[in-house]
């Protein structure tokens, strides 16, 4: 690399720095402090190298340095944040404007840089084996400062980079850690590193002790030894032991995992499937525009988050109400301009509602353009939950699934305990006779058909966290929502719930042995058959209101 | 009987419109790609793109002392309306040239219009090869310019020993996987290290495939994802890769359908590190790309789009075919078409892109990993340029098929084994 300005500029500055030093200490102290700054503003300046192996190299000497922007610099640079100033060659911490261009901050100074356009900076590129050593670079630094949970995080980064090196540092930390969570995280994590170690005593101790971790390191490394044929015999034979030990643990897991999923898919369904299950099971309208409410539901999150930017963990519970309002409202004038003349002819229903829905489909693209839009996800959606060492699950569907049994108990309670409810199920009875009791059926219809859609909007909130937002989401949901509601028959809440959560249980069941494909044509076959055994479903009504 | 039949069709068209006049002043430019339906989102922009090519040429002159006019049709995505289009383009509005399509599906649709009607199509996606046609200019990349070197790259660079082979259930990813699944076999690859996975369309419950990969990739070796998962579904399988902690840098994922355009305006977050594979990326860095890029922020008047390689390939067709034109001095196709092939013309990663014989182009192929910001970091790059290969050296059926546009052999499927041309061979 040939000498540039900036290098110089840098010494310049570096030895300003002394200078100042100088006069405020001594002579021996302002000497050494100006060699550290020359030194650290040469190694950042040199970062900007051609091969990722050079960056490395440099990024480890960095790293050694007792400088405090140190951390700032590598942080930055795992993040993408670290670029060259295009006229002066200057490294600078960049952070992006929303004209496309850049705020610029001097690396080694820390000198405002103001901003600059589209093309006045370079980034500073990094690839994944780079990314990886970096974390494990910045690890190390942060093992002795931050909270018991900061440092286990820098532990894991330490294992993940693989750095023999850093090994040393974690044995350092050991003697001085008092913390009996992250002792025995870094007695895992030596563990780790031990089933590489040369000394064969060591690494036998290690490959036994390995029996009960399930870390995925450990199972990739121990299956490399047991398949080493230049390793010794009885090394190999413990590897294999542990690693039996380890599959059992695994495939045990792998079930409940499984039946997660399971309950996850399937709390989606039924959230997908119970507004429809009032409208449809409740009132026997079929409405097809059903899976654009949906969609209205998820639009409603995009435009609470567009108009809240910075309110982004609160946004989802702000939308929850706020879809209930949107799509119950367009529910009603659904309702009311198209439903209401044609109760009691649902072919026509059935093609007025698609209509509809084609329309809604059409307004959001119009509106908000064909393209998909992002939706953030808060960061405690984010991640999963560790229920024990390899076994975890999934934050977002875990709230999804309390949510769609949160859903399913309000609407329970609301038919049943509330006026509303009575109304909705007498009139759902018989129509004729609610009516000469005194109940305002038109009243009734509104409602219903409004609480129905409200619901889809909140099932809408709870998808944009899962799938993309578009204009087509509600397509995909339709025909889902219509099998289970059908399945678990028509006109019953708990009906609803169960066939939803059995048929995400058995798509996932099914879907590792036959594929994504297979799957659903085969639990669509199941449901064709079951519906010729049992036309009305798991539950179906009794009584008079089955013969409605 | 056929040529008279045109000659005859042409002149009474000719006759029937008023204004022959103007007609002879310009050239025209048909552009045959939707702008409605599910397409729209990626077929809007190279639509955009040709204007701005024709807008630009016009300004530097025109060509053959005419302007060009860009005449465009809407096919709405559907495959059917493509073919009917085409014919509308050609026979109707009489356009020298159709810059178009997207899908395989929109392709092998009005393949028999542009053959039976002899006028030329410029197609700018990277496609499953198995076709060589002589009125079709292939300027998107064949496999062996995007999928094999990517799985090499996998090898090489990455140590990948376990292969993960995701797609949409379609034709393109069916194909794909079919060409690099010989290909890793051939490699020595093992059965037991190979897992293939084909998911519908739009796909959004990933849970399952997930967590199989992470078991997959947990088995001792290095393992990797070559995805052919079709657009919108990927942003929900990245999601869960995220949320099942798979990082990039465990078990990373080389995308063939992922770009720019594809990852702008979607939280790009999750998807870090992961990888893709193209001939063109946005933050190539070269003069020519920089002068690509201002001059379309500036046609499109908003500085947040990007540039991908389909527009590239666009770009290139059209200065391909401006060039075949200026050298055989006439618009009609069957000039053009054997004036175009050896047309060398700069491309937007600063070397020379040149039309092959089989109607293919020579292309580099670029290895990018995705930044936050949602452009692509080049981690590797071939040396040279590939040459695209119309029929895969891997497929047993294809193996033996070359394509020579040339005289004497003048043939889209000449079977090198038996001495034959079959189908695809008019005039």
């Amino acid at each position: 690399m040939p000498v540039s300005p900036i290098t110089i500029r840098s010494w310049l500055l570096a030895s300003l720095a002394g200078l100042s030093c100088l006069m405020a200490t001594g002579h021996t102290l302002a000497a050494t402090a100006a060699d550290i700054e020359s030194e650290f503003a040469r190694t950042v300046t040199s970062l900007y190298a051609d091969s990722y192996d050079e960056k490395a190299s440099i990024a480890a000497s960095l790293a050694e340095m007792e400088h405090p922007r140190v951390d700032l610099i590598l942080s930055a640079l795992i993040e993408g944040n670290l670029y060259r100033e295009r006229r002066t060659d200057v490294i600078v911490i960049a952070r992006s404007l929303d004209d496309g261009g850049y705020h610029l901050t001097d690396a080694v100074t820390g000198e405002d840089m103001g901003d600059v356009g589209r093309r006045g900076a370079r980034k500073i590129s990094v690839n994944n084996s780079l990314r990886r050593q970096l974390k494990g670079l910045v690890a190390g630094r942060q093992l002795n400062v931050g909270s018991p949970s900061d440092r286990i995080a820098a532990i894991e980064d330490i294992v993940n980079a693989g750095d023999e090196e850093l090994s040393d540092v974690l044995r350092a930390r050991a003697e001085k850690e008092n913390d009996p969570d992250v002792l025995e995280a870094i007695s895992i994590a030596l563990i780790i590193f031990d089933l590489d170690a040369v000394d064969e005593a060591r690494k036998l101790a290690a490959v036994e002790a390995s029996a009960t971790n399930l870390h995925p390191l450990v199972r990739r490394k121990l299956t490399a030894i047991a398949a080493d044929e230049s390793e010794v015999d009885e090394l190999r034979a413990a590897a294999k032991t542990s690693l039996a030990e380890i599959t059992r643990r695994v495939e045990r897991y792998q079930m409940v995992e499984t039946l997660f999923f399971g309950l996850s898919l399937g709390s989606i369904l039924v959230l997908a499937a119970i507004g429809l299950s009032i409208t449809f099971g409740v009132m026997g309208v079929i409405n097809m525009a059903h899976g654009e409410l949906i969609m209205l539901g998820a639009y409603t999150t995009y435009v609470i988050q567009t108009v809240f930017p910075n309110a982004l963990e609160y946004s989802l519970l702000l939308a929850i109400p706020a879809a209930f309002v949107v799509s119950g409202l367009v529910g009603i004038a659904i309702e009311r301009g198209v439903i209401r003349f044609l109760y009691g002819r649902p072919l026509e229903t059935l093609l007025a509602t698609f209509g509809v829905s084609l329309i809604l489909q059409q307004a959001v693209r119009t509106i908000f353009s064909p393209l998909n839009r992002a939706v953030a996800t808060p960061e405690w959606m984010s991640g999963s939950l560790q229920v024990a060492q390899g076994l975890s699950i999934t934050y977002n569907r875990l709230y999804i699934f309390i949510f769609a049994l949160l859903v399913f108990a309000a609407l329970q309670a609301i038919l049943r305990r509330t006026r509303l409810g009575l109304e909705v199920r007498a009139v759902t009875q018989n129509r004729d006779m609610a009516r000469a009791m005194g109940i305002r059926n038109t009243r009734v219809d509104i409602m219903t058909f409004g609480l129905g859609s409200g619901i889809a909007g909140v099932a809408g909130v709870a998808l944009s966290q899962l799938t993309n937002v578009g204009p087509n989401l509600g397509q995909g949901y339709i025909v889902d929502s219509f099998m289970v509601v059908v399945f678990g028959g028509v006109g019953n809440l708990w009906g609803t719930l169960v066939a939803g959560l059995s048929l995400g249980i058995v798509n996932k069941f099914l879907e590792p042995e036959a594929g994504a494909v297979m799957a659903k044509i085969l639990v669509l076959i199941f449901i064709i058959l079951f519906i010729q055994k049992r036309p009305r479903g798991l539950f179906p009504q009794k009584g008079r209101a089955a013969d409605g | 009987m056929k040529r008279i039949g045109r000659n005859l069709m042409v002149a009474v068209l000719l006759a029937a419109t008023s204004s022959i006049a103007t007609a002879a002043d310009t050239i025209k430019v048909g552009i045959l790609h939707s702008l409605s339906g599910t397409m729209a989102i990626s077929e809007t922009t190279l639509k955009d793109t040709i204007l701005m090519m024709v807008e630009e040429q016009n300004a530097a002159g025109g060509l053959l002392g005419k302007k060009l006019e860009a005449v465009v049709v809407d096919p709405a995505s559907n495959w059917p309306l493509f073919a009917e289009k085409a014919r509308e383009l050609i026979a109707k509005e009489k356009v020298d040239v159709v810059f178009g399509c997207w899908t395989s599906v929109s392709r092998k649709s009005v393949l028999p219009v542009f053959e039976e009607l002899n006028s030329l199509l410029f197609y700018p996606v990277q496609y499953e090869g198995e076709e060589s046609s002589k009125n079709v200019f292939y300027t998107g990349a064949a496999p062996n310019q995007q999928a094999i070197p990517a799985v090499d790259y996998l090898m090489n660079d990455i140590g990948a020993k376990r292969w993960v082979l995701a797609g949409t259930d379609y034709v393109y990813p069916r194909t794909t996987n079919k060409i690099l699944e010989a290909y890793l076999k051939a490699k020595g690859v093992k059965d037991d290290d190979i897992m293939i996975s084909y998911t519908p369309f739009g796909h959004s419950d990933w849970q399952s495939i997930v967590a199989d990969i992470k078991k997959f990739g947990n088995a001792g070796k290095k393992t990797a994802v070559v995805s052919t998962i079709n657009g919108d579904a990927n942003v929900p399988f990245y999601k869960e890769l995220g949320n099942q902690g798979i990082s990039a840098e465990d078990i990373p994922v080389i995308a063939f359908s992922v770009g720019e355009e594809e990852l702008s305006g979607i939280d790009t977050g999750p998807l870090v590190g992961h990888l893709a594979a193209w001939n063109y990326f946005m933050s190539v860095d070269a003069e020519v790309n920089d002068d690509f890029i201002d001059g379309w922020l500036d046609f499109i008047d908003d500085e947040a789009r990007v540039t991908n390689d389909p527009m590239e390939a666009h770009y290139i067709g059209f200065k391909m075919w401006v060039e075949a034109v200026r050298k055989a001095g006439t618009t009609s196709p069957s000039a053009v078409q054997d004036a175009i092939i050896g047309v060398a013309v700069p491309n937007l990663s600063g070397g020379i892109a040149t039309m092959m014989p089989n109607h293919h182009i020579t292309k580099p192929v670029l290895i990018g990993e995705i930044q936050d910001d949602g452009q692509f970091d080049i981690v590797w790059q071939t040396p040279g340029t590939v040459p695209g290969d119309a029929w895969s050296d891997f497929l047993p059926g294809s193996r033996d098929i070359t394509a020579d546009w040339q005289q004497p052999l003048s043939c889209g499927n000449y079977n090198v084994k038996t001495g034959k041309c079959s189908g695809q061979n008019y005039e």
